[in-house]
């Protein structure tokens, strides 16, 4: 067992994460900070380059509304966040971050991002009403070199795994976490907190339990680690019964957005039938909710899985058909026609290069070339995720120029935990925010972070004796290995500890059977629900004997720690919800409808001296 | 399609305290062996396919190789990044090649200004409605916008 250095760092602002939320936090705190003369720090599990879900790139900008132009109005998105997640979601957070997502945007660009554009300099909006078209390989790169030349890099720590939220009473103090490359253990003590971790991937079984383990949709790196560490802080947490499940390219995920939005492709069962079309008449079944346009992602995935379910798959993307449809017109020009499909083809190909390599490698090696052949999509297995069709994060304070007197708390994004403020995959019930939009919540954190900090210039205390458990907690699983890992002569059978994928591999089990995954066909109900949280209990006990033989082990021991409250916060929230709202989420057998008296905002706290949760209803309050 | 490294190319970035592929893995998964001075992928089936690594490798040494348990064999597909734009060679299973290039930058690597250039605006802490670039970051093609509120 090594010896592990404890690293200790003072500071008034902590963001922690690298991603796409706190790179705008960085650039707008390091404003407020320099003006006001207030030290701010980041701290990455990984390397900002390419951290958190960006990391690879992406084709498109999700979230651009056309404020100065005229465009789109911030109640247009308000109104279409609202009803894509069937009634759930707060408008004033929503509002607040589509005011400021232009500004995102532009400064993107003015970072070096390659926008589509037209020949009069505007931009492309041929690819949905809210999305740009990029050529964004080096989209995070981009982001991340901002946010590193306003911090500094002599503030930002790269490659600490923060684990431990530090509390003074009621307020927040600090984090505490490891290196994944050296024995240090860090103690961050700060005024203010800025949790923006990501969200969760491998709570629930995947398609593709082999090597192909680690292609899940979102990256497989977000962990849960903000659920964790809010849950943690004692924060009060929202929608965390809302899982996103994304209908995608089957097996490697690759992105069908451009392919509705931009290419106008049709999915279709195996006999050409239109499911959208044939099963239209569920669509009254969903209330209100049946009726609006665009049709809700959920309820585009449940007509979809009705005929899976019948049968009738696969479902096919029909891309051929789309891209002869597009090169239509320029029929009997051949060189113009040959052109338009040249040019359809690097688009359709780039749309995949730039977000998810490994479906441009699944279809060569299936000799697919799309403007020949149509592609499988299906339903991946579900995931969380407060920035996309997903909804779950912590509850935090509107702005007080927006938001109903209910829903203000002091300042914007900051959760019912004084200090701690949380953005992006980390916040709740402001769902459709993706790339650009975390970035704005990120600024917007970042600015009323700083005003915490400033108007609460005290350190809090943090108690030596607690500092002095977390490391010892944080280390256990390596002293585990150590004290037993002799036992027997092979390392991973041994009955006195667990190691972190096996631990993974029981919670996925259990989550897919009984919290309604993909081999469940999405279908729960309260009597699974609670023997699923029966096992879920024996899980978190043995997560006391997790083991781990070194560094990047000990990386994997906590994100399982992380990945099982966000299941539990998950069962207890799906368990009050007594009704099913999201049908093409997921299903509950025991209560089928959707039901008026639920068109409210379920959330929880957790109560960590006695291991227990409190589940409520909130009322919603629309702008 | 897991990323590995070609033995013969890989030369463990030496010099460096640490391998460019070690350094951006966002999950970890690359290591230097340094009784062989070769990085290797320790975690194949925890690999997210985003090619980070094979991006940013000095000596082209990183490849994929189709996840095994689903993706047939024979493809490939090697991106090749530079400063401004990024090559893409997709070999087929039956042997069609194609490729591609696209941009991924406007402007020069480190070059990007925290401000865009668009200085302070209503430079005001305790003003809950602009952040501090703007109105001006608002406006695009000199349309003039103004951050809208309800309160």
């Amino acid at each position: 067992m090594p010896n592990f250095e404890t690293v200790e760092v003072t500071t008034d602002v902590l963001l922690i994460g690298g991603g796409m939320a706190n790179c705008g936090a960085a650039v707008e705190a390091a404003h407020w900070a320099k003006k006001h003369g207030l030290k701010v720090t980041l701290v990455d599990k990984a390397a900002m380059d390419r951290s958190g879900a960006v990391a690879m790139g992406l084709s498109a900008i999700n979230l651009y509304l056309g404020l100065a132009e005229g465009q789109n109005t911030c109640m247009d998105y308000v109104e279409y966040v609202r009803n894509d997640l069937m009634g759930i979601a707060r408008d004033d957070l929503v509002y607040d971050i589509a005011r400021h997502v232009d500004s995102t945007v532009h400064l993107f660009e003015k970072w070096g991002l390659p926008i589509w554009k037209a020949e009069d300099g505007s931009y492309l909006r041929e690819s949905g009403r809210w999305q740009l078209m990029i050529n964004g390989e080096s989209y995070k790169i981009i982001v991340a070199e901002a946010a590193k030349n306003a911090l500094g890099t002599e503030n930002i720590y790269e490659r600490v795994f923060i684990v431990e939220p530090l509390l003074d009473g009621d307020r927040i103090a600090g984090a505490v976490g490891f290196s994944t490359r050296e024995n240090k253990i860090y103690v961050f003590r700060a005024k203010a907190v800025l949790c923006a971790m990501g969200g969760t991937v491998g709570v629930f079984r995947p398609r593709s339990n082999g090597e192909g383990l680690g292609r899940s949709w979102y990256p497989p790196f977000s962990t849960g680690s903000s659920a964790y560490f809010t849950i943690k802080a004692g924060a009060e947490m929202t929608c965390q019964e809302v899982r996103f499940i994304p209908v995608r390219f089957k097996d490697a995920y690759g992105p069908v957005g451009a392919w509705f939005l931009l290419f106008k492709s049709t999915a279709t069962n195996a006999d050409g039938e239109v499911y959208m079309v044939t099963n239209r008449d569920e669509l009254a079944k969903w209330g209100r909710f049946g009726a609006v346009k665009p049709i809700p992602a959920n309820l585009r995935n449940w007509l979809g899985m009705m005929d899976v379910s019948a049968g009738k798959g696969p479902i096919y993307m029909q891309t051929a058909e789309a891209i002869q449809n597009l090169a239509k017109k320029y029929e009997g020009d051949e060189k113009a026609f040959k052109k338009k499909m040249k040019h359809l083809e690097a688009e359709a190909w780039e749309d995949f290069l730039d977000m998810t390599i490994a479906q441009a490698l699944l279809w060569a090696a299936c000799d697919i070339e799309p403007e020949k052949k149509a592609s499988e999509i299906a339903a991946a297995e579900p995931y969380f995720i407060g920035s996309h069709s997903g909804a779950s994060g912590a509850w935090v304070s509107g702005s007080p120029d927006i938001a109903p007197d209910e829903y203000f708390w002091g300042y914007a994004n900051m959760t019912t935990v004084k200090g701690l403020f949380a953005a992006g995959d980390a916040s709740g019930a402001s769902s459709h925010k993706f790339s650009s939009g975390s970035h704005a919540e990120g600024r917007i954190a970042g600015k009323w972070i700083c005003k915490y900090a400033l108007e609460n210039p005290e350190l809090p205390n943090v108690d030596p004796a607690t500092v002095e458990a977390i490391k010892a907690k944080i280390v256990a699983p390596m002293a585990r290995f150590e004290e037993f890992g002799g036992y027997g002569t092979t390392a991973e059978i041994n009955p006195n500890y667990i190691l972190p994928k096996q631990y993974m591999f029981r919670l996925q089990k259990l989550m897919d059977e009984y919290a309604g995954g993909y081999t469940s066909n999405f279908l729960t109900s309260k009597s699974l629900m609670e023997k699923g949280l029966e096992y879920l209990q024996l899980l978190k006990e043995d997560s006391d004997k997790l083991a781990a033989r070194d560094l990047h082990e000990l990386m994997r021991a906590w994100e399982n720690y992380h990945r099982t409250f966000q299941a539990e916060s998950h069962l207890v929230s799906l368990l009050f919800r007594e009704e099913t709202r999201w049908p093409g989420y997921y299903f509950r057998s025991d209560t089928p409808a959707l039901d008026d008296n639920w068109e409210v905002f379920v959330n929880c706290k957790y109560d960590a001296a006695n291991d227990s949760w409190e589940v409520f209803k909130k009322p919603i309050i629309r702008l | 399609m897991p990323a590995f490294v070609i033995s013969e190319k890989c030369d463990g970035c030496k010099g460096q305290d640490k391998t460019a592929c070690m350094y951006i893995c966002p999950n970890d998964l690359m290591k230097l062996d340094k009784d062989r001075m070769k990085a290797y992928n320790q975690e194949y089936d925890a690999c997210w396919e985003c090619l980070c690594c094979a991006k940013i490798c000095p000596q082209q040494a990183i490849d994929l190789r189709g996840y095994a348990d689903f993706v047939p064999m024979g493809a490939s597909c090697v991106p090749l990044r530079g400063s401004q734009d990024i090559m893409w060679t997709v070999k087929f299973r039956n042997g069609v090649l194609k490729r591609f290039k696209f941009p991924i930058r406007t402007n020069d690597e480190g070059s990007a200004v925290p401000d865009g250039g668009y200085g302070a605006g209503v430079d005001d802490i305790n003003n809950p409605t602009y952040l501090f670039t703007e109105p001006a970051s608002l406006d695009f093609l000199g349309t003039g916008a103004d951050v809208p509120k309800l309160k």
